[in-house]
Parts: structure tokens; C-alpha cells; sequence
């Protein structure tokens, strides 16, 4: 038997606040917090320190421990047409644009498929989805570049797209696969009880629900393909350039600088995307990432 | 004020029948409880009705019209689930009116019927909460307001109270319990709990293994269980075997006399049944009728009342008796079985260990 209930029947009714979970961290996550700050700082922030004064430097002889000459050589090569560096930024930009649409595309239903649905066969379309992790990219995309010549993807800023969806897929469909999975379908059914029709429940429960999740599946994805060469290099066959293209010549030799230079303008898009979404991933809604409370 | 007609429903899952020809009428305003272990078809049943699951076979009809061609949006059947309760990113007003919302009803009269409905509810101004900043029994109250403020043909509840304390899940009742024969809403809930399902429902109707067992007003199922798993799902494992011939029941320990017109008709082997706390204990078994031998297993103190585990032939019956109750483990006693409360079960096809659902 129950215990007789010795509350005043009105106790529930009561409003109650509950406290905002911010506690101050405790010990061990306050040295957690400084280990990783010092991390980022060490393993991110300093190569890009190091750039920076590379891409001043117009002459940096061992032992000199900063540059004896400064200049702005460096820059004002990049700027240059010749180094295509804003034909390669610009290609560069829009390919991921263009691949992180098409993966939301194809892969949205596909991760809810996963996330949320036992079907027959279910295994064997997880284990094809992370052959790309398993297989080389580059000789799936041997086999591939055959095939798109005959299709004359060749050279086009759609083939390389496609080709980039290759290894970008498998990140995106994880990541929202396991959104979906922690999200479930209540909320959806309730919504589509209440009388919301399949638009509706899309744009209002399941979309804001998601949201964060699906941003994170997105920058990984615009990063995948920020950072193709290889691929990038088959398909595009040299003449679509991107900025991988115009930065390899670089790091074999002829000047650090420009090098450095091309390597900050390459890295600056991953930079903003990460701190414009670093709100998101540091909500307690982050969960809903895949990636539990960061 | 809709009623509503499970004809013959089935649902399977593969080869798996989750849902076995499930009829049942269930009358406008009524408040009806699906109760059965988890598993038993109860939630698959609650689908089918919203049309979020479409049966393999059979009818659903709201006030005599089949919907299963309804799309849940459409039919009017608003589900409330134990978990997910709440649409995170919204308050606690965007919740209530979101049904609304959906129906393109105009703003003004939305947050009017929102409050009075928050009112109802007995969580006035609360509009502005976002849904983490509520307690598990306010995010509940606030569920059941945003399925009620569209004025649903039938409010479905899938174990509502489940991730509730027990003070509030006693609370909640009560308020559910009013606010349905307020708004005289028909209502179906779904809930593995027969306590819960006696003290809220008008009538209810127990789902075992997919199949429908028996359905009527709470009462029913302590006094007269139609086979011994539904008196054994009411937490009563007696039972004794026997032959009957008119108003005696001859057994292994003795004759024991029924009450024929009470007791389903018809003479041969029977099982007879009677509740724990219906068991009375004798000073001796000599001259007295409906008395049979018993021993004492054990004795459990449980504050209020006392319960006994007995050896009754080759079978455990339990006994509730007063909490000063005296009894020693290990000796002989008698216990007097009153006739008006001795029930005759059939014996259920699927045997079973006998203590195994008599929980305390």
C-alpha cells in the first residue's frame, strides 16, 4: 500500500523555481576547464601565432629567435591575382556551401532512418555508410574519376561536391544519427496529435529540437570539404582550384611565408565557424550534438 | 462528447501479435484504464486509437464512424506520454497554445483560453516558464493542459504518472480524476499500476499477452476475477482446487460451501478463490464449516496490517490479518473462509508459479 499522503493537497500548486544547474565547478572540472584551455592555447593558438610572424617575416635565420627583417611581401602576394588565392577561397567557399547542403539533403532522412527506426538490413547500411572512414578516399576516388569522366563530371564544381560528400557523409549521418536517437518521436507524435500536420511538426518541434545538433553535423561537413585535396585534385583535374590547391605548392619549399600567409587565410573559416558555434556546443542542449556537455 | 468502439482490433508486429481481437465500447465522458504488465498490447492499443499505428485488422469508430482513414492530426485523439512531456525550446504558454496555434486560432484567443486553461490546471501565470524551469508534477499538469485546451474528442494517456513521486502521482490523480468529469471528456490512460487504475478509472479493462481478459467497474476484479491470472495480476494467488456439486465444493481438505447465486453456475472441477484480507483465522478447525487447515510460513509485520504466508494443502496462500496479529511461524492453524466472499475462477490455460505476482 501507498503511504497516506500527509502533504496539504495544495502543496504541488505551489510554484516552484528550480535553480539554474550553473553551479560553480567543482574542483576536478576547474582543472579539467584550465587543462583544456591550456591545450587550445598550446596546441591551437600557438601554430597560429607562429604563422602570423611567418607571414611577416621577410627574413628569419637560425638562431634568431624573431625575424631580423619584417615585411608584408607575403600578404601582398596573396592578394595578388597570381597567387589565385581568392579564386581558390572563393571555389574553395562555395564547394562547402554546396556539399554542406547536399549532405543535409541526402543525409537527414537517412540519419532519422537510423536514429529512430529498426529495419531490416538496418547493420549492413551502418557498416556500407562507414566504409569511406575504412577505405582510402583516394582509391574509391580512382574508380570514381573513370566513371565521371564518361559523365563529364569532371572539372565541374558539382562532381568535386559529390566527390566530397564521400567522406563527409559518414561524420554527418553519426552525428545526426545520434541526434535523432536522443530525440526520439514522442515529442512528434504529441504534436501531430495536438493536430500538426507533417510541415508543421517539422518546422516546430522537430527543427528547433535538432537545431543545434544539425549545426554541428554542418560545420563538420563544411570542414570536410574545406579541407579536401586529394580529391579536390582528381576530380577537379587541376583547373578547379581550391585552396588546398593553391597552398600545397607552398609547404614544399620555395617561401615559408607565402606559405604561412595561405595557411592563415585557410584556417581563418575554421576559426570563425568554431566560435560562432561554440555558443551552441557549450549549451547544456548540447547533448542533443552527440556530444554531451562540453 | 464522443464515444468510442474497438471492434475486433488486431495489431501484429511480424509474426508477433501484439494486439489480439480487441473489442471494446467505451461510452462518452467515461474514464477507462487499459491496465496489464508492459508489453501486453496496452500502448499498441492507445496507437491505434490516436492512428499513430494502423491496425492489421478491425475498426476504431468515434460516435459510430470508423477514423481509422483519419490522420492522427485530423482525428481529434490527443496523446499525453510519461516522458518527453514538454516541447523543450518553447514556454510554458507556446506549449498550452500549440495545438491552437496549429489550428490557426487568433493570438488574443489564444492566450486567453491558454491562461484559463493554466487556471484549470491550478498553475495560474506560469505562461512565461520555460519547461526546465518546472518540477516533474508541474511539466505533467502543463501536458495535460496543452492536450485538453483543444477540446480533444477523446484524451489518451500513456502511463502518465509513471515518473511521478508517489505523493504527487496521488495529487495528480485527483486532479485528473476532476478535471476529466468537469469537462465530461471521454478518456482512455494506460498504466501497469492496479492501484492506480482502480482509484481513477470508471471502468477497467485488463490486457494480458495481447488478449483483452476481462473488463468492468474496479470492484470487479477483487470480488470476482474471471480466471486465476487476473485475480493473481490483483495480487490474490489463493486458490484451491476442487469438485463441485450445487452449493459444495468438495476438496482436498475438506467441503467448503459457495454461495450459488453469487458464484458462476455449473458443477464439476472448479478452482475456488478468496481474497487475503477476506481469510479469517480459526481458534480450531473442529465442527465448523468452510474451515480448513493451514501452516504458518511466515509472518511479515508491515505496519498497518499483518500478512501471513500460509502452507494450504500443496499450495501458498496469503492472509492480511490485524498488525497485533499473533501468529508463529512453523505451527498449525485454521483458517474460516466466510461464503459470500468465496469466488470460483477458471483455471488459466498457462500455468504459472503461484507467488509469483502476489507482491506485496
Amino acid at each position: 500500500m501507498t503511504a497516506l499522503d500527509t502533504r496539504p493537497p495544495d502543496a504541488e500548486t505551489q510554484p516552484e523555481v528550480f535553480e539554474d544547474v550553473t553551479d560553480p565547478p567543482s574542483l576536478i572540472g576547474r582543472w579539467t576547464r584550465r587543462v583544456a584551455i591550456t591545450s587550445i592555447v598550446v596546441f591551437v593558438g600557438l601554430p597560429i601565432f607562429t604563422l602570423l610572424i611567418w607571414s611577416f617575416a621577410f627574413r628569419w635565420n637560425f638562431p634568431d629567435l624573431l625575424p631580423s627583417e619584417w615585411g608584408n611581401r607575403a600578404w601582398a602576394y596573396v592578394a595578388s591575382d597570381s597567387s589565385r588565392t581568392f579564386e581558390g577561397l572563393w571555389n574553395s567557399t562555395k564547394l562547402a556551401v554546396l556539399v554542406t547542403i547536399m549532405a543535409i539533403v541526402v543525409g537527414l532522412p537517412a540519419s532519422r532512418a537510423l536514429g529512430q527506426h529498426d529495419f531490416r538490413g538496418k547493420s549492413t547500411v551502418e557498416w556500407l555508410l562507414m566504409m569511406p572512414i575504412i577505405v582510402p578516399t583516394l582509391v574509391a576516388t580512382m574508380g570514381i574519376h573513370q566513371i565521371f569522366i564518361r559523365m563529364r563530371l569532371t572539372e565541374t564544381l558539382f562532381g568535386v561536391a559529390l566527390v566530397h560528400l564521400i567522406p563527409a557523409i559518414p561524420y554527418f549521418v553519426l552525428v545526426m544519427a545520434s541526434v535523432f536517437a536522443n530525440y526520439g518521436t514522442a515529442l512528434e507524435e504529441t504534436a501531430q496529435s495536438l493536430g500538426a500536420n507533417k510541415i508543421q511538426v517539422f518546422r516546430y518541434v522537430t527543427l528547433p529540437a535538432i537545431s543545434s545538433g544539425l549545426l554541428v553535423a554542418s560545420m563538420f561537413t563544411f570542414l570536410i570539404s574545406w579541407g579536401q585535396y586529394v580529391t579536390t585534385l582528381l576530380i577537379g583535374g587541376g583547373t578547379f582550384v581550391t585552396l588546398p590547391l593553391v597552398l600545397f605548392p607552398f609547404l614544399s619549399g620555395a617561401s615559408h611565408s607565402n606559405a604561412a600567409a595561405i595557411s592563415l587565410v585557410f584556417v581563418a573559416p575554421a576559426i570563425i565557424v568554431l566560435i560562432l558555434t561554440s555558443r551552441q556546443l557549450g549549451r547544456d542542449s548540447s547533448a542533443m550534438g552527440g556530444f554531451g556537455k562540453l | 462528447m464522443t464515444d468510442v468502439s474497438l471492434q475486433s482490433l488486431s495489431r501484429r508486429f511480424g509474426d508477433n501479435v501484439a494486439v489480439r481481437d480487441l473489442s471494446l465500447d467505451i461510452e462518452s465522458g467515461e474514464l477507462v484504464a487499459f491496465l496489464g504488465p508492459s508489453g501486453c498490447g496496452k500502448t499498441t492499443t492507445l496507437r491505434m486509437i490516436t492512428g499513430l499505428l494502423r491496425p492489421t485488422s478491425g475498426d476504431v469508430q468515434f460516435d459510430g464512424e470508423s477514423v481509422v482513414e483519419i490522420p492522427t492530426e485530423r482525428r481529434g485523439a490527443v496523446m499525453v506520454f510519461q516522458k518527453h512531456l514538454l516541447f523543450p525550446t518553447m514556454d510554458v504558454a507556446q506549449n498550452v497554445g500549440f495545438g491552437l496555434k496549429m489550428a490557426g486560432v487568433d493570438k488574443s484567443e489564444i492566450s486567453s483560453r491558454v491562461s484559463e486553461m493554466l487556471r484549470l490546471v491550478e498553475l495560474p501565470g506560469l505562461e512565461e516558464r520555460k519547461a526546465h524551469e518546472l518540477s516533474g508534477g508541474q511539466q505533467q499538469r502543463v501536458a495535460l493542459a496543452r492536450a485538453l485546451v483543444v477540446r480533444p474528442k477523446v484524451l489518451l494517456l500513456d502511463e502518465p504518472l509513471a515518473n511521478l513521486d508517489a505523493n504527487l502521482r496521488i495529487t495528480m490523480r485527483q486532479l485528473i480524476r476532476s478535471i476529466q468529469s468537469e469537462l465530461g471528456i471521454t478518456a482512455i490512460f494506460v498504466t501497469h499500476d492496479q492501484e492506480e487504475a482502480v482509484m481513477l478509472a470508471d471502468r477497467v479493462a485488463l490486457m494480458l499477452d495481447g488478449v483483452l481478459q476481462q473488463v468492468g467497474s474496479p470492484d470487479v476484479f477483487y470480488r470476482s476475477p474471471r480466471t486465476t491470472e487476473v485475480a493473481r495480476f490483483f495480487r490474490n494467488g489463493n486458490f484451491l482446487a476442487g469438485t463441485r456439486t450445487g452449493s459444495t465444493v468438495r476438496t482436498s481438505l475438506g467441503d467448503v460451501t459457495v454461495d450459488s447465486a453469487r458464484v458462476p453456475a455449473g458443477d464439476g472441477p472448479v478452482v475456488l478463490t478468496i481474497r487475503p484480507e477476506e481469510i479469517q483465522l480459526a481458534s480450531n478447525g473442529s465442527g465448523q464449516s468452510n474451515v480448513i487447515p493451514a501452516m504458518v510460513t511466515s509472518v511479515i509485520y508491515m505496519g498497518s496490517f499483518t500478512r501471513l504466508v500460509l502452507q494450504v494443502g500443496d499450495s501458498t496462500w496469503h492472509v492480511q490479518g490485524p498488525a497485533g496479529l499473533q501468529a508463529t511461524e512453523g505451527t498449525s492453524v485454521h483458517l474460516r473462509l466466510p461464503t459470500e466472499h468465496i469466488w470460483l475462477v477458471e483455471e488459466d490455460s498457462v500455468p504459472q508459479e503461484t507467488e509469483g505476482n502476489v507482491a506485496v
